[in-house]
């Protein structure tokens, strides 16, 4: 790699001759405050606008301010960080962005984590000197899932690029010009009327609180004050290995019995684990697989867990609608189960139940509303709230989440195996549904439980497992525009597969748009995969079929898997959409 | 930014419009680089339908592999491109610096009240569209009024009426 000897600071170092300025400064321990910049190794995603000038240095004989992000390296280069100068632009750059920005930081989603406000803060910025016309744009609440507050734009343009270059789809751009741009659909249509996955991408990017998820803390209060309903809880695998990071814990702590013992602090009348669903999902979806192995039925068969994807796929790849399973995701599937099976056991109408899903997800907000999912009258689903909502509810009870004692889920609808775990994970479900179809097919070896091959973070993954003779191709994407990937090498025949997995977030649900925010450290996402295996290694059962209490269930009342009983309430169906 | 409206359409307007995307699909397929062509497949949409609909959008975002959203974006920023469709007349009221110091703005002014529209806006029968352009070059004459390609040079806000009255 060739070098380039440069100083910051009169400090001189040596660095590869591709660094920009502000990569060079974070190698030598010198921080240059940053805004609209954001580099996601992980992803390969880097938003490199350059559009709010908030890392303005002093490069020596250039009679202009440089900005560190976008500036790159050269020999000889003489960088100053420090200088007054330097120090007034990035200032100014800062209240530039404030004089049109509200001011209700006290009231704001994003108060004490949103990244202009502590900008203001670092930058010790204490009076405004500019003042001028704000702009005044509707708040875009048209969806169920994602909250567009055009005021709070810093016009970073993070969102587009999450949205173009990770998701692929395409969303969101930059519109008009000058003090009237903005950032929104094409038309400026409001979300609900595009082809918007609500995967929360461009939530998860936002600095500030011009990207929201719907916030529905407000419904669940409501639920659990009112004496006449009877209120379930269910929390997705991925909330138990990163809820601990919004109270101080380090990324990658395990949470699952504090988080049983918190949610039935706050009132919940049966604190219940989507893993249930998820070890029912795949009691259908492996029995789905084998079905379409053996009687020639359309293959690859995809995972349907995901609402994103699911949503993808009908936008985008309406031709291809009829290969995804046809499972309802895991939180849906168990809802339903609460709403049936469970009301049925206790003597309670299912229309008094309230059921609340704690997701990492902003999508599946948008998903409980889908009305092909309802059953009678009422959603599955009732409310679905993401790990951050459920960190703000904790906090507002003031529950002291780290004193919490260990609890376990209530029963039956509480037992749970390392597969459902690894659900939250990309491979996860996949590796699921593998352990429990070669443990069905198989003859022999018949303790193998870990797949390693379906393991890992690259984007795009594929392994063959030979089960019963026959070789098991397995495709795996996470990020949607890995997703499109596949499908453009399936549609052209270039590439076959038995069974394919996709989960929209990078790294699976984990990396979901509704987790805690990462503020740029995609470590962070890491550790929360290691921790999801951890768990899987400390259950006692790992494959899905050996659940009890689901094996219980489909003997007392769902029937066979994948039989009609469960065709009608576990199955749902797809359609194609137009794709603005 | 405001939100479009989509356009219903009769079934006569439905078979020009087949045309139309036919002339533009041959312009399309007989560009060498599709890459960065967005703006002149743009231009011959304009050309071909009088404005830019929100069908032709997506029509282009999907022929240059596009976002609708990027397509929109391009069309909203420069002035030229207008997703509103055009009157029979088009009236442009230069209001480069000489026309204004001139007083274009109180032609515009005279017009938006006679015409009870804004600038960039069409009167409701479709007669006119009314706009404002940056220097047409012809500042010796200025505050310079343009119908279609006519040309009327140091207009008094009175002799509007006549103007109009000529188209
Ligand atoms: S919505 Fe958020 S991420 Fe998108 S440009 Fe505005 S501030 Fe940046
Ligand atoms: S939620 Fe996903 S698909 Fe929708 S605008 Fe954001 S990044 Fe794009
Ligand atoms: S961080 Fe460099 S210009 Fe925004
Ligand atoms: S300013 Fe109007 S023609 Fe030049």
């Amino acid at each position: 790699m060739e070098k380039v000897k440069i100083t910051i600071n009169n400090k001189t170092l040596e660095v590869p001759r591709e660094y920009t300025i502000l990569n060079a400064a974070i190698e030598a321990g010198i921080r240059i405050p940053t805004l609209c910049h954001l580099d996601l190794h992980d992803l390969k995603m880097v938003n490199r606008t350059a559009s709010c000038r908030v890392c303005m240095v002093e490069v020596k004989n250039r009679p202009n301010l440089a900005p560190a992000c976008a500036t790159p390296v050269n020999e000889g280069m003489e960088i100053s960080t420090d200088s007054l100068r330097a120090i007034k632009a990035r200032r100014m750059a800062v209240e530039l962005l404030l004089s049109n920005h509200p001011t209700d930081c006290l009231i704001c989603p994003r108060n004490l984590r949103c990244e202009l406000q502590s900008l203001a803060q670092e930058l010790n910025v204490r009076e405004i000197h500019y003042s001028g016309v704000k702009s005044d744009y509707h708040l875009d609440t048209s969806s169920q899932a994602v909250v567009k507050n055009q005021n709070k734009c810093i016009l970073c343009r993070r969102c587009e690029t999450a949205c173009n270059e990770i998701q692929t789809c395409g969303i969101l751009s930059a519109l008009g010009r000058g003090f009237h741009t903005v950032v929104g659909p094409a038309f400026n249509l409001p979300m609900v009327e595009t082809s918007c996955t609500y995967c929360g991408a461009c939530v998860a990017v936002c600095p500030t609180a011009a990207l929201t998820e719907v916030n529905h803390v407000p419904k669940v209060w409501e639920a659990l004050h009112n004496p006449k309903k009877y209120v379930v809880v269910q929390t997705a695998p991925a909330i138990r290995v990163a809820l601990g990071e919004l109270f101080g814990m380090e990324p990658g702590t395990i949470v699952t019995g504090k988080l049983a013992a918190a949610l039935r602090r706050l009132g919940f009348d049966q604190v219940f684990d989507t893993d249930f669903g998820a070890d029912v999902t795949i009691m259908e979806e492996a029995k789905e697989l084998i079905h379409r192995l053996e009687h020639g039925g359309k293959l690859p068969m995809l995972t349907s867990c995901c609402p994103a994807w699911v949503s993808f796929i009908e936008h985008q790849f309406p031709d291809l609608i009829d290969i995804p399973s046809t499972c309802k995701s895991p939180h849906i599937m168990f809802g339903t189960i609460v709403k049936t099976y469970f009301a049925e056991k206790n003597d309670i109408d299912p229309n008094n139940i309230t059921v609340v899903s704690v997701m990492p997800c902003v999508a599946k907000k948008a998903e409980a509303a889908r009305t092909e999912l309802a059953l009678d009258d009422h959603n599955n689903v009732d409310i679905v709230i993401t790990t951050r909502e459920l960190g703000d509810m904790l906090k507002e009870a003031g529950i002291d989440f780290d004193k919490l004692p260990e609890e376990d889920f209530d029963h039956p609808l509480g037992e749970t195996t390392g597969a459902s775990v690894i659900f939250g994970t990309t491979g996860g479900v996949i590796e699921a549904a593998v352990r429990t179809v070669y443990a069905w097919l198989e003859k022999k070896d018949l303790d193998r439980i870990d797949f390693k091959e379906l393991r890992g973070i690259e984007g795009l993954r594929e392994a063959t497992i030979p089960i019963n003779g026959q070789d098991i191709k397995i495709g795996i994407a996470h990020g949607l525009g890995n997703a499109r990937h596949l499908l453009e090498e399936i549609r052209s025949g270039k590439k076959d597969y038995h069974a394919i997995e996709i989960m929209a977030c990078p790294g699976g649900c984990i990396g979901g748009g509704g987790q805690p925010y990462h503020f740029g450290n995609d470590e962070i996402v890491k550790k929360r995969q290691q921790a999801i295996y951890r768990e899987d290694l400390s259950k006692k059962i790992r494959r899905s079929h050996e659940n009890k209490e689901v094996l219980e269930m489909y003997k007392e009342f769902m029937g066979e898997p994948y039989g009609e009983k469960a065709h009608e309430l576990l199955h749902t169906y797809f359609e194609p959409k137009e794709r603005i | 930014m405001q939100h479009t409206k989509l356009q219903k359409k009769n079934d006569r307007q439905q078979v020009l419009a087949g045309e139309k995307y036919e002339a533009l699909q041959q312009f399309i397929d007989q560009l060498e680089e599709k890459e960065g062509a967005l703006i002149h497949v743009l231009h011959k949409g304009q050309e071909i339908f009088g404005y830019l609909p929100r069908d032709v959008q997506l029509y282009i975002a999907r022929a240059l592999g596009l976002s609708g959203a990027k397509v929109y974006g391009v069309v909203s920023f420069y002035n030229y491109f207008t997703d509103k469709p055009r009157g029979e007349k088009l009236i442009n009221i230069c209001t480069g610096t000489a026309c204004f110091v001139k007083g274009a703005n109180l032609l515009m002014e005279e017009l938006e009240e006679k015409l009870k529209i804004k600038a960039g806006g069409t009167t409701e029968d479709g007669k006119y569209t009314l706009n404002a352009v940056r220097c047409v070059g012809a500042c010796g004459l200025a505050p310079v009024v343009m119908v279609d390609d006519k040309v009327y040079g140091r207009v008094k806000p009175g002799e509007l009426e006549e103007i109009l009255n000529q188209h």
